[in-house]
């Protein structure tokens, strides 16, 4: 590649997929969002106050780690693990949120509203409102809300209102449809946090510059540590905001590969997945264009995954354009495999991931085999999986 | 001419105001959808605005999300919102019909299998929620280019620009969203109607219905006598949604309601 990457144009398309869908009314304020990200983007002074708090109030930079037990006992390349799991609130989330809300308060808005499926990206978005002083409504389907419970009761003691959400599947798209819905009333004293690569431009590019700090440490990190670059790149993909992180400071060195793994749930065959980009097809949803879990009426279609924050019919536009590119390979890992992802790094690192994460875990599993021993992999480990244990006894049948 | 513009044309020779309804297509079941539109022909409505349902109606409120679901629950989908809109058009050649809806089940069909598709089902305009003129181009010539009607929303946060943007790529006429908000939601003022409605006459010659907001006969009149034309959605589902079991009383207290609501528009026009 000797041109350098340089997506989205500037009404937010990556070739054909991104833009802006949505009604009249949320025009102007993703207008008004736009300028303000074009604007404090090159502001030093924004710039400044939002890289202190990633360093003193998240815990930035994030370690590499070098899994030698876990390289060794695949055989393969060598596993380094993004440790994103060790910023505060446990996850790669507060990456996008701190950078949100610094641009919330610097637009006036007195009002902070997100949707969540896991509830990393609620809590993460609880937390910053709680520090800045801002009211916090969180949106979450309401099959999320059981099966992520400490998470709710987490926002609720970070201030937060938590609003279960009962349409349609109950569970990350719906409460973005809800979230959405709370921003056309509200529109004069709101910011919508999106939690992921995903809505009307500027979001994808601007959650995505927010968590590409995610990669250019990453990158620099693997040269200290190893002398070279990486040979691969792993990270799991719900929306795509961790991928897209850890990828986009990598687009242009040809020879990273990368590897964004989809939920593949009980099967693909089985139809009952999270994996548009493996088994979706184009259309609209949430202001992008993009691939989706549709029927042949454009109808979107339930979806299934172990994992709350990868249970999305969606996925970030840029990663669509990723695929068709070539760029980047998408490939899926089911429940079953990541759950034996989540148990080889609790065992063999004594690092427990997320059940999201776990997928990136599993897929490295399959990669890291058919690589030499001198190659290196680095693996996004997006979140720590505390939230997940209720979900991983009552699978194991017990009580907690 | 299209039946759009020759139907507001002849409204606005008479002084007479139109009155648009808006029902989700096969809500509550696909059987009563066609009876119901005749019937509100029969009630002296002018055009009709037939709802597409969709899994992730985000522009909506809780009725017409439930009224989504109850179509969906039958299989409702566009291709069968547009046969529909063809049975209907077999016994009634003069009334336009609008769809309305979001844009991925236009998008599964390609913009022009789905152009086409609307032409045989002699449709009149289509109005896609989640569409910007930004985005619209492409669309839009293929349904010009069939004569039907692109039809744009505006906001009342929408801009001359915008406005003037809706102007010259929409047809038929525009629909003024009378508050933030979704629909069925309750705090419409008619003050702030008014003064934007001042703006939009400046930006564009089409006629502007307005919708969003309107209940009963009273916020009809209030409304028509601001703009061209009222859609009243919500509080005709509402109808449907209280008698479930019995779509024939639905189907009575609808007509009820715009019967009442002619009337009160056809009083602007005699005053
Ligand atoms: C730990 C963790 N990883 C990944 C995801 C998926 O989101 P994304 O694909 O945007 O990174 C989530 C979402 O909730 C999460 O909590």
């Amino acid at each position: 590649m000797t041109e350098k990457y340089n997506m989205p144009d500037e009404r937010g398309h990556f070739g054909p997929y991104g833009g802006i869908f949505v009604a009249e009314t949320l025009i102007p304020p993703v207008q008004e969002l736009d300028a303000a990200y074009q604007r404090y983007m090159n502001d030093p002074e924004f710039i400044a106050e939002m890289d202190a708090d990633l360093q003193h109030y998240v815990g930035r930079p994030s370690p590499l780690y070098h899994a030698e037990r876990w390289s060794n006992e695949l055989g393969g390349a060598q596993i380094y693990l993004k440790r994103e799991d060790l910023n505060h609130t446990g996850s790669h989330k507060i990456n996008n949120t701190i950078g949100q809300a610094l641009l919330a308060k610097r637009m006036g808005k007195t009002r902070i509203i997100a949707e969540t499926g896991a509830g990393q990206h609620g809590v993460a978005t609880a937390t910053i409102a709680a520090r800045l002083g801002l009211e916090c409504v969180v949106y979450m389907g309401s099959v999320d809300v059981a099966r992520q419970s400490l998470n709710v009761y987490r926002m609720k003691l970070l201030g937060a209102t938590v609003v279960a959400v009962e349409s349609g599947s109950k569970t990350l798209k719906d409460a973005l449809n809800e979230a959405l819905r709370d921003w056309v009333t509200n529109v004069d004293n709101t910011f919508y946090i999106i939690g992921t690569v995903a809505g009307p431009h500027p979001y994808p590019a601007m959650v995505r510059d927010f968590q590409a700090i995610i990669g250019r440490e990453a990158r620099q990190q693997c040269l200290d540590q190893t002398g070279r670059l990486p040979d691969a790149l792993v990270a799991c993909v719900g929306g795509g905001s961790n991928a897209i992180g850890l990828f986009h400071p990598f687009i242009d060195d040809a020879s990273v590969k990368m590897y964004g793994v989809e939920a593949a749930g009980d099967g693909i065959e089985t139809g009952r997945h999270s994996a548009p980009l493996s088994a979706g097809r184009p259309g609209v949803l949430h202001g992008n264009r993009t691939y989706l879990m549709s029927d042949d009426d454009g109808e979107i279609i339930e979806t299934h995954s172990i994992s709350a924050g990868l249970d999305y019919p969606g996925v970030g536009p840029e990663h669509a354009w990723l695929k068709d590119t070539g760029r980047a390979e998408y490939p899926n890992i089911t429940d079953n495999e990541a759950l034996e992802g989540f148990h080889a790094l609790t065992l063999m690192e004594g690092i427990i991931p997320a059940l999201e994460s776990s997928h990136a875990m599993a897929y490295t599993m399959k990669l890291a085999p058919t690589m030499r021993k001198d190659q290196i992999i680095i693996v996004n480990l997006s979140g720590r999986g505390d939230k997940d244990m209720q979900t991983m006894a009552r699978r194991e049948g017990i009580e907690l | 001419m299209s039946r759009l513009a020759a139907t507001f044309e002849a409204l606005a020779n008479s002084g007479r105001k139109a009155l648009i309804p808006f029902i989700t297509a096969g809500d509550p079941h696909p059987d009563f959808t066609v009876g119901m539109m005749h019937a509100m022909v029969e009630a002296g409505v002018d055009v009709i605005e037939l709802g597409v349902p969709f899994s992730d109606p985000v522009a909506d409120g809780p009725v017409i999300q439930r009224a989504s679901e109850r179509a969906l629950a039958h299989k409702m989908s566009l291709r069968r919102t547009l046969d529909i809109a063809s049975e209907f058009r077999k016994t009634n050649q003069q009334t336009p019909v609008v769809v309305m809806g979001y844009l991925n089940p236009i998008e599964a069909m390609t913009y022009e299998g789905f152009a086409n598709a609307a032409q045989r089902a002699d449709i009149d305009g289509v109005l896609t929620v989640d569409l910007p003129p930004e985005e619209a181009k492409e669309f839009s010539d293929s349904l010009k280019a069939r004569e039907i009607d692109p039809i744009f929303l505006l906001a009342p946060n929408s801009s001359d620009e915008r406005i003037k943007k809706m102007d010259e790529i929409g047809s038929g006429y525009l629909y003024y969203v009378s508050l933030k908000g979704v629909t069925g939601a309750g705090h419409l003022n008619s003050v702030d109607v008014e003064n934007k409605l001042q703006e939009i006459r400046k930006n564009t010659r089409l006629p502007v219905a307005i919708g969003f907001g309107v209940k009963d006969a009273e916020t009809a009149k209030t409304i028509g006598n601001i703009g061209d034309g009222v859609v009243i959605g919500s509080a005709l589902i509402s109808k449907i949604e209280a008698h479930l079991d019995e779509p024939e009383l639905a189907k009575n207290e609808i007509v009820e309601l715009l019967t009442t609501m002619r009337l009160a528009l056809d009083s602007l026009s005699a005053s």
